[in-house]
């Protein structure tokens, strides 16, 4: 057998054990990943839906900045949360870097510009639709935000699971703020790139298998939603 | 709210007046049927008229008080429904009166039984027909218990038999007295329904006259054109 069957064959032993190590690294992912993506449920799509909806000066600005920032390179976030949270920066004295908190405040800032972008395009599109029957009903801007907000339910589903997504693919903002120290800073893409450095593939690979599982799934459960609601609402 | 005196009103788009001094009274009661030419301006007046456009000239002086937040509903001609039950997009009318929760739901089904639509009140209102939509439009308008009650061309593209459960829905609401200002293109439902007849044409009131005197002698030569040239089509059967 040569080599790279070899690190496949340990991989799926690793995984087919449910390797104590493997698992730690991907419940970590997903309770950060996660917790950044409902941190960005609260603050992105509310944020997008107003910005879909509002009608002030400055608001174009505002919706070119935030599709810009869809693309925000994660290492760049990953600088900026660090700079915030470093000894001398603003939040500084929290003693917050190269914790699991970190990571969620840089993945948080990742997914928030790319989830309030996705609304903002689905609650605009809709708002266009009902603005005159809600507005002749006398719906405030604010109640018809929580209107369509509930009415876009299921798009909005898929800005959530892109947000998950991203979040859980993202390794150069978690690298930074978190550090990948073993057993507290260290998730898939982390752990994925330093064991590959260092020529661990089984562990790599392992890892990856999961990531890729992940986000199949994500992608798997918005296809679906899609069509049910699809049919459900025509 | 009543009498509602229209005066002066211009509206202008694309540099064209579309409301060109456009003048009227309505009393407190009945049914008063738009009737006008394709591009007249009904749509338009009946939007000024629920507060979704500001005119650019005249002024409209509801009863001596200002324009009353509530009071008003609107059934647009293309109605627009939430992805969301019957039930639900028929409360949704309620939420901005403030009305509570466990009422809201009571007076839903009891409009949606009067509309013919309670059995499928929790089906999603997005899989209705054309008529069953309408139906539930009226019901969503008509929850609100409004003083005034603007309907544009509400059975449009509508079968006989939809046409008249429309008609039928609409003489109970003005029979709760709500007042009625509907367009059509329907001189049959116009005859049916109204009480009296406004006749628009280039964004002004060329006639107001009861109905029976509007359809046997249409003082306006644009009125008497308009009725001729739908007549003869509905005649030839
Ligand atoms: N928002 C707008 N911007 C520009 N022009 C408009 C706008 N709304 C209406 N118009 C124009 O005003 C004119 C009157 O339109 P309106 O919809 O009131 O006609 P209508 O009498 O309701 O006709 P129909 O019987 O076909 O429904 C039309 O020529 C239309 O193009
Ligand atoms: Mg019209």
């Amino acid at each position: 057998m040569n080599g790279l069957s070899l690190a496949f064959s340990e991989a799926f032993s690793l995984l087919a054990g449910f390797d104590h190590r493997v698992a730690e690294i991907v419940l970590l992912s997903l309770q950060v990943s996660g917790l950044a993506v409902l941190f960005g449920t609260l603050i992105g799509l509310p944020l997008g839906a107003c910005l879909g909806v509002g009608r002030f000066p400055g608001r174009q600005v505002l919706v070119v900045l935030l599709n810009g920032c869809m693309g925000l390179p994660s290492v760049v976030v990953g600088v900026v949360v660090y700079l915030i949270l470093s000894r001398s920066g603003p939040l500084g004295e929290f003693g917050l870097l190269y914790s699991a908190t970190a990571m969620v405040i840089a993945q948080t800032f990742l997914v928030v510009p790319l989830m309030a972008a996705i609304a903002r395009q689905v609650v605009e599109d809709a708002w266009r639709d009902y603005e005159e029957e809600l507005t002749a009903m006398r719906f405030r801007w604010f109640d018809s935000v929580r209107v369509l907000l509930h009415d876009c339910r299921h798009s909005l589903m898929v800005a959530v699971l892109a947000g998950l997504g991203r979040a859980m693919s993202e390794v150069g903002a978690v690298m930074i703020v978190g550090g990948n120290i073993d057993r507290s800073t260290r998730v898939m893409t982390t752990a994925i790139a330093l064991e590959t450095s260092k020529g661990d593939l089984p562990l790599a690979i392992a890892l990856g298998t999961v990531l890729l599982g992940v986000i199949l799934l994500l992608n798997a459960v918005a296809y679906v939603l899609r069509q049910w609601a699809t049919r459900r609402y025509a | 709210m009543f009498p509602l005196r229209v005066s002066d009103l211009r509206w202008h788009a694309a540099g064209r007046a579309v409301l060109d001094g456009l003048s009227l009274e309505l009393g407190g009661e009945g049914i008063t049927i738009l009737l006008g030419p394709n591009g007249a301006g009904k749509s338009v007046f009946l939007r000024t008229l629920c507060g979704l456009l500001e005119p650019d000239a005249g002024h409209i002086d509801w009863g001596g008080a200002a324009r009353p937040e509530f009071g008003v509903a609107m059934v647009f001609q293309q109605p627009k429904m939430l992805r969301d039950s019957l039930l639900g997009n028929v409360e949704l009318a309620l939420r901005p009166l403030k009305v509570p929760a466990a009422e809201r739901q009571a007076r839903a089904r009891a409009v949606l039984e009067r509309v013919g639509l309670l059995h499928r009140a929790r089906d999603s209102a997005r899989s209705l027909s054309g008529g069953e939509r309408q139906r539930l439009a009226l019901a969503r308008a008509w929850v609100t218990r409004p003083r005034l009650l603007l309907l544009d061309e509400p059975t449009a593209s509508l079968d006989p038999s939809s046409v008249e459960a429309i008609e039928r829905i609409v003489r109970e609401i003005r029979t709760e007295g709500t007042r009625i200002l509907m367009t059509t293109h329907n001189l049959g439902q116009a005859t049916r329904l109204a009480d009296d007849v406004v006749f628009i044409d280039a964004g002004r009131v060329c006639e107001h006259a009861p109905v029976q005197r509007f359809f046997a002698r249409p003082a306006s030569p644009a009125a008497r054109l308009y009725i001729q040239g739908e007549l003869p089509w509905r005649m030839a059967f």
